[in-house]
């Protein structure tokens, strides 16, 4: 079974000091397949990549190369090639010798080396450089350079580090289509790293999502796109509307305050879920009356291929919608969502669930301080509790010294008539905010909570 | 309105006084005999005068001989500096480059002393000590900072191109790291021919160098001739680093 399976990645994880920058990492490879590592900076991928290159040992789990565990294996002598974001072309080697370097390593005859370098010049389109100093070429030609000299020792697996990341749109557009033609004609199997969602979405077979040092969803770029399973992967690929929903039974959800037909099942009766819309897939019209429901055009801009709106719909949510039409601001249009473009997702959570210690019937400790609730009497001093708030319970302060305890906005996203806030607060820990004030990524706050919105419950098992 | 490029008048000046100057009155000195006419003696005099020249090729030995010690154990010491596996602190870096600091002719008396308690004959031997002892620093530091500005990115492609560590010292760290080795070459060589004071006091002036003939004749008011002499040395140097300059390009990482 695992046979096919040329690269195999078990129970990964890696931590740089108190930071776990990898946790739980599984997936695996298949032959000749191009898979995308796919994720914000920061979220673990590049890391990922050095630990199957060799750079980086790690701490738990195990990489398996053709069923074999590399994990204790140096660098030199896995048989993988890496093209580095930045090239990393030897300055002291012209074009020829840094494509040969490889080979004259392993010893290959004078001969073999100069037919295998120059036909791989070739199928980079660089034959005229061979004796050019790194130095003369242009980012694109260097880029060009370094695949070659990945490439031309056959490797098992390419890794590829964000190679188009210092390229120009231009430029990084045609070498995409150079890439796939490459893998397809080479039919090695390529392990592709970046952050640009549209570029994964053009060039691999499969793309593993990842946030947070954890993989979110591994598929296919259609799978990915039309049926990501959470809000993280629904707004990190591609444009999307992600709304709060309920699922009222099989094939019945209702959110912006109506009720919509869908495809959906298994969720339960009247179970919180979130809705992806994609802003291609609202259909718009003037024709009010023959629609789900309406709203109120307030801007429309020019986007090339289509018009990009966002219209203000009956119940007051905020919707973006793109059609080949233009609509004018301040009409009244008719919008319509066929079932099948409605995509839902379970919620990861539906309030924020913390862990406390009851200090007395009036305090618990959570979060690295002491907060003031009612604690109800069958807890007693020292035992371990959970404490719920919900969403929009949390109290943001815009200086962090007037709030219980500081936090920093880690991620946003904007649900239609109210933004979901990911909060890191100083200690570590994660709080999620639905608030209506506008905040960025990055932002400081103070973090405040009323003791009547705090809920102790039993802590289970 | 005082425009902006008279601001450079005072460096004008003093590079002229300072600078300029001194390295012209050396040249009219060269080419003039004790009466203050022109002439070529001075120079033709060095050329057949077989005391200058086997001074000369000694110093020229000596500075080979200095500047190659200076690579052997340079080269390895900035290399465990500027590697982090080995050393973190830029505490440790101070410490190996601290005897800059302190003035040559301080350290060479010490190192006099030195020789002098433990009973060890001045020659040859304490030269090179001297020497290398003085000019070390100067050799580690540019080859440390090339060391430390390399893109570790390279070593790494070398490594995932099949090289075992040992070989991605040799093909990629040395060669990239030449031009440090180069400046460093620069700050000890020269610097060796022309120096006076460590071959007096370190040999007793038993070792002559080119330097000392030079002292010995300015001393001696014999302006002429050691002016002529400096003139040569100071073609020597001009044409060493018109050598390095041309083979490679800026010499980076340098300390001058």
């Amino acid at each position: 079974m695992t046979k096919d399976y040329i690269i195999d990645i078990q129970h990964l994880s890696k931590s740089f000091g108190d930071v776990k920058v990898l946790d739980d990492i599984n997936f695996y490879v298949r032959r000749g397949e191009f898979i995308t590592l796919l994720g914000p900076s920061g979220c673990g991928k590049t890391t990922l990549l050095r630990q199957i290159a060799g750079f980086i040992a790690p701490d738990e789990g195990r990489i398996l190369l053709e069923g074999k565990d590399i994990s204790g294996i140096p660098p030199h002598k896995r048989p993988l090639n890496t093209v580095f974001q930045r090239y990393a072309l030897f300055p002291h080697l012209d074009v020829f010798d840094n494509v040969a370097f490889g080979l004259k390593l392993h010893k290959i005859p004078a001969k073999e080396i100069e037919q295998r370098v120059k036909k791989m010049l070739k199928m980079v389109s660089m034959t005229d450089y061979e004796d050019r100093s790194v130095d003369s070429l242009s980012g694109g030609q260097q880029q060009r350079v370094a695949i070659a000299r990945a490439l031309v020792n056959y490797p098992k697996v390419l890794l590829l580090d964000e190679p188009l990341a210092a390229l120009d749109l231009k430029m990084r557009k045609d070498m995409q289509l150079e890439l796939k033609e490459i893998h397809r004609k080479m039919g090695i199997t390529f392990i592709y790293v970046t952050h640009d969602q549209e570029e994964a979405l053009t060039l691999s077979d499969t793309i593993v999502v990842m946030n947070e040092g954890r993989i979110q969803q591994i598929g296919t770029p259609t799978d990915i796109y039309n049926e990501p399973v959470n809000s993280f992967v629904a707004d990190f690929i591609g444009e999307s509307t992600i709304l709060n929903g309920t699922m009222i039974c099989d094939r019945k959800v209702e959110f912006m305050g109506h009720e919509f037909e869908c495809v959906d099942e298994g969720f339960g009766e009247n179970v919180p879920v979130d809705v992806v819309v994609r802003p291609e897939d609202v259909v718009i019209s003037s024709d009010v009356e023959g629609s789900q429901f309406s709203g109120v055009v307030e801007s429309c801009i020019f986007k090339g291929v289509h018009y990009e709106m966002f219209v203000d719909t009956d119940k007051g949510y905020e919707l973006m919608v793109q059609d080949y039409d233009s609509f004018e601001p301040g009409s009244k249009v008719g919008l319509s969502i066929n079932p099948d473009d409605i995509q839902v997702m379970r919620k990861e959570r539906t309030c924020n669930t913390i862990e406390a210690t009851v200090e007395d019937q009036e305090h618990v400790s959570m979060l690295g301080c002491t907060w003031e609730c009612s604690v109800p009497a069958e807890f007693k001093s020292g035992d371990e509790v959970l404490a719920e708030v919900a969403f929009d319970k949390v109290d943001l302060l815009d200086n962090q010294e007037d709030g219980k305890l500081g936090g920093e906005v880690h991620f946003l996203l904007y649900k239609g008539d109210h933004y979901h806030l990911t909060i890191l607060t100083d200690d570590g820990d994660h709080l999620w905010v639905d608030t209506d004030d506008i905040w960025d990524k990055g932002d400081l706050v103070g973090i405040d909570i009323l003791p009547s919105d705090i809920k102790i419950k039993r802590k289970n098992g | 309105m005082v425009k902006r490029s008279n601001w450079s008048i005072p460096y004008l000046v003093f590079m002229l006084v300072f600078v300029v100057l001194p390295l012209l009155l050396i040249v009219l000195y060269a080419f003039q005999d004790s009466a203050g006419h022109f002439t070529f003696s001075n120079i033709t005099h060095f050329f057949s005068d077989s005391d200058s020249l086997s001074t000369f090729a000694v110093s020229i030995e000596v500075a080979i001989e200095n500047t190659l010690i200076c690579i052997l154990l340079g080269y390895p010491a900035a290399w465990i500096l500027a590697n982090r596996k080995y050393n973190r602190s830029a505490v440790t870096v101070v410490l190996f480059l601290m005897p800059m600091w302190i003035n040559a002719l301080m350290r060479t008396l010490a190192t006099a002393e030195l020789f002098n308690m433990l009973g060890i004959a001045l020659g040859k031997g304490t030269l090179l000590f001297g020497m290398v002892y003085d000019f070390l620093p100067f050799m580690i530091y540019p080859i440390y900072t090339t060391l430390m500005k390399m893109d570790k990115s390279y070593a790494e492609a070398a490594e995932d191109l099949g090289a075992a560590p040992w070989t991605v010292f040799w093909k990629i760290t040395v060669p990239l790291s030449l031009p440090g080795v180069m400046s460093g070459v620069l700050m000890v060589f020269m610097p060796t021919v022309s120096t006076f004071a460590i071959s007096e006091f370190l040999t007793n002036n038993k070792i002559k160098l080119f330097g000392t003939i030079i002292q010995e004749n300015i001393n001696s008011s014999m302006w002429n001739y050691g002016a002529a002499l400096a003139f040569i040395m100071l073609v020597i140097i001009g044409i060493t680093t018109l050598f390095q300059g041309s083979e490679h390009g800026e010499v980076e990482g340098g300390l001058i």
